[in-house]
């Protein structure tokens, strides 16, 4: 079955593919820059030998056509299939290519797309924010919180909303409706679709977590093709998936040791965020490495100044270092609640930078490069903080996220050379459901709840940076998550520490209401998740982007995650040499 | 019933017994808290602080909870500071904390559900040692130990 429309060639794809016919890499429909790189791969079902197959693109040989030799592996880690390989190859003529692998009478036919940048760089340097997890509900809150909302009109704007385009995201990755930050963070970053837990690849049949096809990324692009300076900014570990999508391949996100090594490889000139120990030489006490090797080192060896509190990279900042490795916790940089009022880790770690900071200090640096600069940020605890029910703590990062917004802008709006895009990976099903308010009579969570008109605009005081001076206040938000474990919920803020909704429970592998958390003013959640669920999950939810600059009009209306990429590379003409 | 399940009635009566027995001197013990483990602790690594490293080889006592187990009855458990929301040995993608204690019962010992508060005594070891059947890399630990629900 044959079809030039894409939604008829898709639906025999899906239908025929896991029985008949043999996988080919980029999927249909691929979306590909001219000249970036990616691997070909073909499994033929059965493995069948080299003389018995063949790849063609546009009717010529794909090793004509791509420039690459052929790999060819019979039988593939073992099993029913042969993989043919052409590696880092690329194609030049934009339009649609028609790729066709016969074995037999099998034949398995997709089309991708090659496009060009014909208009060359409009924009020298593009700040790709990225709020993880950031949802509607998210905006609002921060909105409410930090500008005020008095007679249904709210005290100001958000820097994250402030902007001349918008547009609606669609997440979804190749494997499934619901994405992770993984396969979302890779879409942004490379243009594919991947699947859950990967990054930089199409998950193939393969074994290897490393031995998926590869397709570029924009932390390589730039700088091959444009010598552009890359900053890698973030307050999650900088192992994890959003910022490691911006230079890693991988099918598994959580290999860290692996993802630094890709740091490495890539050297993006400013790397910032959390997650110390897979840099450490495994006999340094604190290190999660398996081996000797000290990335801090290597690192400095490559002429990063090595940074690890918020003093330490001012000062950097101050002498003009353009190189920076910042890491300013084991874990997770806290969050702007924690670090406003003294929990969580802080007392480890007191002098951890502030995300805006962080983005102030990366602008600086790289701004220096004469051909400009890509720059990714994360506020990565918004998911966190959604996965464990924490919506304050959600919302400050978000706050946060506005803030660092708002420095970008300010460098922004004096030129005209810089896009900025704000993002979400995927959403969390959260929602603003009315306010609780303590002076209603009785003791549950749903007697203090107001809706409608029982919903009065709360008294949140912000303070210079929007954060709220106290979330224990007498009435206050009701925000509330449509995805949860067991687990006891008192409509109460979490003060002390982060929320922990779900602990391990007596059968392996099962989550169960943390004790520690129910008392007689909470009621007792039954879990709408399957057990083994620990958290809150992601949704399927379009998200919002807003962007401005040169190249941003091209969001608008609804869009998959993967035009983000698209759009970028056509802001700064990635297409030409 | 599977995994780390264990009844209720089993788990009271071990830990009847177990309380009985050496742990319930724990409280004679040398205490040592999460808290006072280290000299220093930076993104760099940590030290151990002296009082800990003068303490090696001695019988000490320690409370924290128990991470999930890998098995319902072991000699080996985690101790780590706060209760583990998430299973590093159940999720690929979960990890550690960088501060726990790797703990060696003196004999395959049911093992409580997870989450629990535990008083764990036993003789003290520092250094990095990496367990040799499943791999784990410990820069702590105690051996002959025994335990009790805190
Ligand atoms: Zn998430």
């Amino acid at each position: 079955m044959r079809s030039t429309s894409a939604g008829i060639g898709l639906l025999a794809t899906l239908i025929v593919s896991p029985v008949f016919a043999q996988t080919i890499y980029p999927l249909d429909r691929a979306e590909i820059l001219v000249g970036a790189r990616f691997d070909l791969k073909v499994e033929f079902p059965g493995s069948p030998a080299l003389s018995a197959v063949s790849v063609t693109i546009d009717g010529e040989s794909a090793e004509k056509m791509l420039g690459g030799s052929v790999e060819y592996v019979e039988r593939e880690d073992g099993q029913d299939y042969a993989a043919f390989l052409i590696r880092n190859a690329g194609l030049t003529k934009p339009g649609i290519h028609t790729v066709v692998a016969k074995a037999g009478e099998k034949t398995s036919t997709v089309k991708w797309e090659l496009f060009d940048t014909p208009n060359g760089a409009a924009a020298k340097n593009v700040i790709l924010f990225i709020g993880d997890g950031l949802s509607v509900a998210h905006r609002t809150a921060a909105r409410i919180m930090s500008k005020g909302l008095v007679e249904g009109r709210y005290g100001g704007e958000l820097a994250i909303d402030d902007m001349p385009q918008m547009a609606l995201v669609s997440t979804s990755g190749t494997d499934s409706v619901v994405t992770d930050s993984a396969n979302a963070m890779s879409a942004y970053a490379t243009g594919h679709k991947t699947c859950v837990n990967a990054m930089g690849i199409y998950c193939s049949r393969a074994k290897g977590n490393l031995s998926h096809p590869k397709v570029e990324t924009l932390g390589e692009l730039v700088k091959r093709k444009r010598g552009l300076a890359v900053g890698v900014v973030t307050n999650t570990e900088i192992e994890d998936a959003t910022p490691a999508g911006m230079v890693a391949h991988t099918r598994r996100r959580a290999d860290y040791n692996d993802i630094v090594k890709m740091f490495h490889d890539v050297k993006p000139d400013i790397i910032m965020g959390g997650g110390s120990p897979n840099f450490l030489p495994k006999s340094t006490p604190g290190s999660k490495r398996a081996d000797e090797e000290n990335f801090v080192e290597k690192f400095k060896a490559d002429g990063y100044t090595f940074v690890s509190t918020a003093s330490e990279m001012s000062a950097a900042a101050t002498a003009g270092k353009t190189k920076m490795l910042g890491l300013f916790n084991t874990s997770n940089v806290d969050g702007a609640y924690d670090r406003k009022f003294g929990k969580g880790a802080t007392s480890k770690f007191p002098d951890q930078p502030d995300l805006v900071d962080q983005t102030k200090v990366a602008i600086e640096a790289l701004a220096k490069n004469e051909n400009g600069f890509m720059l990714m940020v994360e506020s990565g605890r918004i998911d966190k903080y959604a996965h464990s029910l924490d919506w304050e703590r959600s919302v400050y990062d978000t706050i946060m996220l506005d803030n660092a917004v708002k420095a970008a802008k300010d460098f922004a709006g004096k030129r005209n050379d810089t896009l900025v895009i704000v993002v979400p990976d995927h959403a969390h099903m959260v929602g603003i459901l009315g306010t609780y308010d303590e002076d209603l009579p009785g003791g549950s969570p749903r007697e203090k709840l107001g809706v409608y008109e029982k919903s009065k605009f709360p008294q949140y005081r912000p303070d210079k940076d929007g954060y709220p001076e106290s979330i224990d206040l007498k009435q206050r938000l009701a925000f509330t998550f449509g995805s949860y474990p067991d687990h006891c919920f008192d409509a109460r803020p979490h003060l002390e520490g982060e929320f922990v909704p779900a602990v391990a429970g007596p059968e392996k592998g099962t989550y169960v209401a943390n004790e520690t958390a129910c008392s007689n003013t909470s009621v007792r959640v039954t879990g709408n998740l399957p057990r083994e669920a620990n958290t809150g999950v992601h949704a399927a939810d379009d998200v919002v982007l807003t962007a401005m600059g040169p190249g941003a009009e091209a969001f608008r209306g609804r869009i998959d995650n993967t035009r983000v990429f698209r759009v970028i590379a056509t802001a700064l003409g990635l297409g030409r040499e | 019933m599977r995994g780390c399940g264990l009844s209720r009635r089993k788990v009271l009566t071990v830990l009847a017994t177990l309380s009985a027995s050496s742990v319930a001197r724990a409280d004679d013990l040398e205490f040592i808290s999460f808290g006072g483990l280290y000299k220093s602790f930076g993104v760099l690594g940590y030290e151990f602080a002296d009082r800990v490293r003068a303490l090696s080889g001695k019988r000490v006592s320690m409370a924290g909870y128990m991470a999930p187990p890998l098995t319902a009855e072991s000699t080996f458990f985690v101790l780590t500071r706060e209760p583990l929301a998430i299973c590093p040995f159940c999720q690929s993608d979960a990890d550690w904390p960088v501060d726990i204690l790797v703990v060696y019962l003196e004999q395959a010992t049911p093992l409580v559900t997870a989450g629990a508060k535990v008083v764990v005594a036993g003789e003290l070891e520092v250094g990095s040692l990496a367990d040799p059947e499943t791999g784990f890399v410990s820069q702590i630990r105690l051996r002959h130990a025994a335990y009790r629900r805190a």
